[in-house]
Parts: structure tokens; C-alpha cells; sequence
């Protein structure tokens, strides 16, 4: 029992960790009233970055390059979000549709940049991902040192910090509010004198930064090179892990650690004694029919921010 | 108003493919490339002669089904994201109904589409009910689907289907949608028949929503849900049929894939993107269905003919991925777009 979740637990992390970031940049685009079905393209953008970042200065940087690596993704992943927020905040265009179209232009463009800088169609293997560490004492412990501090990915305790972060800014300080406020009557926000625009850019740029971010992880963690194939749903599965953590920063870690166990089972269940014998398509799926089930409100109802996925027109009722 | 409402919906479409030509010149530009010579090898590609037309023509095909997909279901307001796995649910079925069943073409043939048709539609009424009955966003639940779809359909060729391989036996001749007349006439290209079931399909889509009494019911639930249930309308049926027709739609497209260009079906690592693609074409037809037919040919040509930009530009094919996502981008904004041709006009005044 304690081997296998000793051997169960740092694999949910390293799964989990990108998803539990890119559902981040989900919830703070969402409770501001924009949907965000980009998080995917946002995933790609921040792989792409991640890679490139790091297999251009990885001589420069050393041993530093992964983080450096995902700093940049992260920015990158905020700047590229802009034309999400021009298009659905001051353009008044359909969201979904503006996400499609992100999730289209940063698969073309990482692909079309690859091909001319590397020549082909996917990247070298990186020679600075992310190692696993053990952290020094704590790893120590009796029973939880083992489980949690020992064999992990740093960047596992960083998406989790984060998310509790995530939490404090959402619902403990007048920013968090005057986002929230935005995403469930923006009319009432504005004639309090909240700046609706101005917010929800922010709120789709941070979903941009932490969709780098998280896709930038992905890549370094996971992967270690870029191609068409690099992201393949993770940004999806992302954003069903907002709706089935009902657009709560901790709802949301908490539905992608379970989203990440479901993949990891699809990876370890060979060596567990009572999934053996479950077909590994169950499990690759279960993340998608529970978010339906979730979302027809047989686990609780899960009711969108008011005003999700509407444009806010001033003077308009 | 109207007349103005016309002249939007013609000009909007072109001007959003003529930035988006634009800014894939400048893209070219700057990545060194020579934007004259990729779009030449652009045209030749997808014109070129008879061999790559005949593949342009095979490409629109699916394109005008999933576009249609996209297009009828928001007629009633709903986005079908669903039409990618729609049209995988599709393909397995039709092949699946190619591979085990024998008796004789004219049989067979019609069966195996259907099969398709009525797959995609099962596959569209989840979301529809789901939406119909509990009010449930219908484009998270097809966007799972879509996964559902993918995962479900790679188990199946693998376990079901084959022992553990990775690709289907060929279908029975007598499922076969190919024609050798029209392989001949383009120097045997994949061409099939299915483009004639695609342009049907449209015709079908304009007479249903133009002359029928379902088609006005489906479009007054679109325009207002309240309303059309004052009015005595059923709503919830119309959203579930609705759904259920788009996801035909868009099955057809799976078949026309399964028993027309490939006759197998293999396991796929990602989507095919017909159902997204699909979304480009509704959105820049203008949901209706001549639009749809233009714009499939479009993008059908975009993609046949960015396969020849390699080779003899040096421009890689994923050009045209960028070219279609900022062509729904414009689209999309056509707010700015209306506003700046007001403008235009305030000013010649």
C-alpha cells in the first residue's frame, strides 16, 4: 500500500502542476466575465517558448535555464493573451470564437517558427529540463517525507503555492473583488466606478501568464522538445478542471490534482493491483465524463460567473 | 438597413480573408521568405492541374459538412464545438458498418453513410439534451465529447476493430464511396463521390431552414428563446433537434472521410481538425449555406494548396493554420470592421 503511493503521489504532482496552473489563468479570465477556451493555444504558446528559451541560452544560464525558461513563457504566454483580450473585451467578438482562433494561431505559429529555426518539424530534447530534488529535512520525515518531499519537482509546490496566491488575490483583496464584481454585473461594477475594460484585460492577461506559465512547465517537466504534438487537450482538460472546481482557484487545483491522477493512472495502473484489469481508455476519459456529470449538477451545481462569455457594451442593457 | 446589413455580410468575409492574406504576406516577409512565390505555390497547389484540383475538391468535401454542422446548430443559437468529434464518431461507424456487413452496394453504400449520419447525431444529442433539460453550456460538453470521441474511437480500432493495430482493413468495396470516373478525370487524385452528398447536404440545410416550418422554429429559438416558448414553440425539442442534425451533419463528414479518401480508419494522436476548421467555415459563410459551400472551397484550397509552399517556396504549410485563425479573428471582430467601413463612408460624404 505505502509503495504504491509512494509511487502514485510525485506522479499526480508532476501531472498535476501545469494543469493546476493553466486552470489558474482559466478561473481569473472567467470570473471577470471572459471565457477563455484558449487555455489550450496559451499551453502551446508557453511550450513553445519554454523549449526555445531554453535551448537557445542554455549556456548562458546553466543550471538556472528552466527557470529563466518559464519566466519567459510566462511572459510571452501574457503578451500573446492580448489579442484575446482586444478581441473579446474591445472588439466585442464572440469569445468562444476568438479562442478557437488563439488555439489555431499558436499552433500554427510555434510549428511555422519551429520549422524555420530548426528546420523541421519538432525541436531538439532540451539539455536543462527540470530534475526531480528532495527537499533537504523535510524529505526526512517519517511516512510523509517519502510521499511528498522526496523524488519531486519543485515546480509541483510552485502551482500549488499559487493557487492558494490565486485564492488570497480573488477573495481577500479589492482587486479580487472589483475582478469578480466585473465577471457578475459588469453594469453595477462600472457605476461604481470600476474600470470594466481595464479589468477584464488584466484578468485575460494573467490567464495568458499563467497559461505560459503552465504550458512552459508541461514542456520542461514532460516533454523536453516541441512539436504539433506537444499539447495535445491539456489546456482542455484545464479548463474542465475551472468548471468541475466551480471557478474557485482551490476548487480548481483540487480538480486538476484529481484530473492528474486520472492520467497517471493511465500511466502507473499496470503495477496497482485493482486497476490492472481497468482498460486504460476509462481512465484517459474519466476527466471528460466527469465534467459533464459535473456540470448537469448530479455533484453539486456549478453555476458560471453571471455574466461569463458576455460582452460589456457601456450604455447598453 | 437591410441593404446595408447585405453589403456588411458580403464585405465583411472578404475584407477579413484579404487582411488575412495580408498579414500572412507580412509574416513571410518577415521570416525571409519571398510572399509572391509562397502564394504562388499556394495557387499552383491547390489549381495547379487536374491531379491537385481533383484533391482541393476532395478536401472541401468534409469541410462543407462540418461548416454546415457548425452553421445549423447556430441557427438556434447553440455552438456545436462538437462537430470534431462528431465527425470521428462518424468515421469509425461508417467504416466500422463498411468492414462487417455484406450484402450489395446498393445497400450497403446508403447503410454505411447513414451509419455515419445517425452516429454523429447520437453523438450531438447528449449536448442537446443536456442543454434542452438542464440548461447546461453546450460548448463545454461538446468540447469533452470531443475527447470522449477521440479516446473511445483510438480503443476501438485497436481492441475491436484490429488486434492491437493501429489502422482498420479497408472497407467492402460495396461501402466504398470511391469513383474511378472521377479518379481518371483527375489524373487519380482522391476525389470521390461524397462531394455531390456534401453540395446535397447544403441544398438540404437551405431548404430546411429557409422553407420549412422547422427551419422557422429552429431560427425563432435562436432569435429568442423567450418569445418562441410564449409563442407556443417547444423549445426544448427544437435545441435537441437542432443538435441532432448538426451532429448528422457533421457524421456525414466522418463518413465521407472513412469510406470516400481513406477506407480505414487509424488511431489518431490528435484531432483532425475538420470539426474546428468546420467552425471557420460557418463563421466566415455567414452560417448560411452558399457562404458555407464558398468558404469550404476556401479553406479547402488553402490547405491542399499549403502542401506544395514547402518545396517550392520554402514557406512552411502551417502558414495557412495561421492564415485561417487570423481570418476568424477578423471575422469575429467584424465590429471594428463595420465600424471603420461606417467611417469610411461618413467621410466621403
Amino acid at each position: 500500500m505505502f509503495d504504491t503511493l509512494q509511487s502514485i503521489i510525485p506522479t499526480v504532482l508532476f501531472y498535476s502542476a501545469p494543469l493546476i496552473l493553466t486552470a489558474l489563468g482559466g478561473v481569473f479570465s472567467e470570473k471577470s466575465g471572459v471565457v477563455n477556451i484558449g487555455l489550450e493555444g496559451l499551453m502551446v504558446i508557453g511550450a513553445f517558448t519554454g523549449i526555445v528559451f531554453n535551448l537557445t541560452f542554455a549556456d548562458v544560464f546553466g543550471t538556472w535555464t528552466p527557470w529563466v525558461s518559464i519566466v519567459a513563457a510566462t511572459v510571452i504566454g501574457a503578451i500573446f493573451s492580448i489579442i484575446h483580450a482586444v478581441a473579446s473585451v474591445t472588439f466585442h467578438a464572440n469569445q468562444v470564437v476568438s479562442g478557437v482562433a488563439i488555439n489555431m494561431l499558436a499552433v500554427g505559429i510555434g510549428v511555422y517558427l519551429t520549422k524555420e529555426w530548426y528546420d523541421k518539424g519538432q525541436t531538439d530534447m532540451v539539455a536543462q529540463p527540470f530534475y526531480t530534488t528532495s527537499i533537504p529535512i523535510l524529505s526526512e520525515i517519517p511516512i510523509i517525507g517519502p510521499l511528498f518531499f522526496k523524488g519531486i519537482y519543485l515546480t509541483s509546490y510552485v502551482a500549488i503555492i499559487l493557487a492558494f496566491v490565486s485564492w488570497f488575490v480573488l477573495y481577500k483583496t479589492p482587486f479580487g473583488l472589483r475582478l469578480r464584481a466585473v465577471g457578475e454585473h459588469p453594469m453595477a461594477a462600472d457605476t461604481n466606478g470600476i474600470k470594466v475594460a481595464h479589468m477584464r484585460y488584466i484578468a485575460v492577461i494573467l490567464s495568458g501568464a499563467f497559461g505560459g506559465l503552465g504550458g512552459g512547465v508541461f514542456a520542461l517537466t514532460i516533454v523536453s522538445n516541441f512539436s504539433g504534438s506537444t499539447i495535445v487537450g491539456q489546456g482542455f482538460i484545464a479548463l474542465a478542471a475551472v468548471i468541475f472546481g466551480k471557478w474557485h482557484p482551490l476548487g480548481a487545483m483540487g480538480a486538476a490534482l484529481f484530473f492528474g491522477l486520472a492520467q497517471s493512472l493511465s500511466v502507473v495502473s499496470a503495477g496497482i493491483p485493482l486497476l490492472e484489469n481497468v482498460p486504460q481508455v476509462f481512465l484517459l476519459i474519466a476527466p471528460y465524463v466527469l465534467t459533464i456529470i459535473a456540470l448537469a449538477g448530479f455533484i453539486g451545481r456549478a453555476d458560471a460567473p453571471r455574466a461569463n462569455g458576455v460582452p460589456y457594451i457601456k450604455g447598453s442593457r | 438597413m437591410t441593404s446595408n446589413n447585405k453589403l456588411f455580410g458580403i464585405l465583411v468575409p472578404i475584407i477579413s480573408v484579404l487582411l488575412g492574406l495580408i498579414v500572412g504576406a507580412l509574416i513571410m516577409l518577415s521570416s525571409g521568405n519571398n510572399p509572391l512565390e509562397g502564394y504562388v505555390a499556394l495557387w499552383n497547389g491547390a489549381f495547379g492541374d487536374a491531379y491537385t484540383l481533383g484533391e482541393t475538391i476532395r478536401r472541401t468535401t468534409p469541410l462543407i459538412l462540418t461548416g454546415l454542422a457548425v452553421a445549423f446548430a447556430f441557427k438556434t443559437g447553440l455552438f456545436n464545438i462538437g462537430a470534431e468529434g462528431q465527425v470521428i464518431v462518424g468515421w469509425i461507424t461508417a467504416v466500422w458498418v463498411g468492414l462487417v456487413i455484406d450484402a450489395p452496394m446498393i445497400i450497403h453504400l446508403p447503410l454505411a453513410i447513414l451509419a455515419g449520419a445517425i452516429a454523429g447525431g447520437l453523438w450531438g444529442f447528449l449536448p442537446g439534451l443536456l442543454k434542452a433539460k438542464l440548461g447546461v453550456h453546450e460548448v463545454i460538453v461538446t468540447i469533452m465529447m470531443n475527447y470522449i470521441a477521440l479516446y473511445s474511437t483510438n480503443e476501438i480500432i485497436r481492441s475491436v476493430l484490429t488486434d492491437q493495430q493501429t489502422t482498420t482493413d479497408t472497407i467492402a468495396e460495396t461501402a466504398s464511396l470511391a469513383s474511378p470516373w472521377l479518379q481518371s478525370l483527375t489524373f487519380y487524385s482522391r476525389v470521390h463521390y461524397g462531394v455531390f452528398i456534401a453540395l446535397l447536404a447544403a441544398v438540404i440545410m437551405w431548404f430546411l431552414v429557409e422553407r420549412t416550418t422547422y427551419g422557422y422554429e429552429l431560427k425563432a429559438v435562436g432569435f429568442n428563446r423567450h418569445a418562441s416558448n410564449y409563442a407556443g414553440m417547444n423549445v426544448g425539442k427544437n435545441i435537441i433537434l437542432s443538435m441532432v442534425i448538426a451532429g448528422a451533419f457533421a457524421g456525414l463528414a466522418g463518413a465521407m472521410e472513412g469510406l470516400g479518401t481513406y477506407g480505414n480508419m487509424s488511431v489518431m494522436s490528435g484531432f483532425t481538425n475538420l470539426g474546428f476548421d468546420g467552425i471557420a467555415v460557418a463563421l466566415l459563410g455567414g452560417n448560411n449555406a452558399l457562404g458555407i459551400v464558398l468558404a469550404a472551397i476556401l479553406f479547402g484550397a488553402l490547405k491542399e494548396g499549403a502542401g506544395e509552399m514547402p518545396t517550392a517556396a520554402g514557406v512552411p504549410t502551417e502558414l495557412v493554420d495561421i492564415i485561417i485563425a487570423l481570418i476568424i479573428f477578423f471575422v469575429a471582430s467584424s465590429y471594428i470592421i463595420r465600424w471603420a467601413i461606417l467611417r469610411f463612408k461618413k467621410e466621403e460624404k
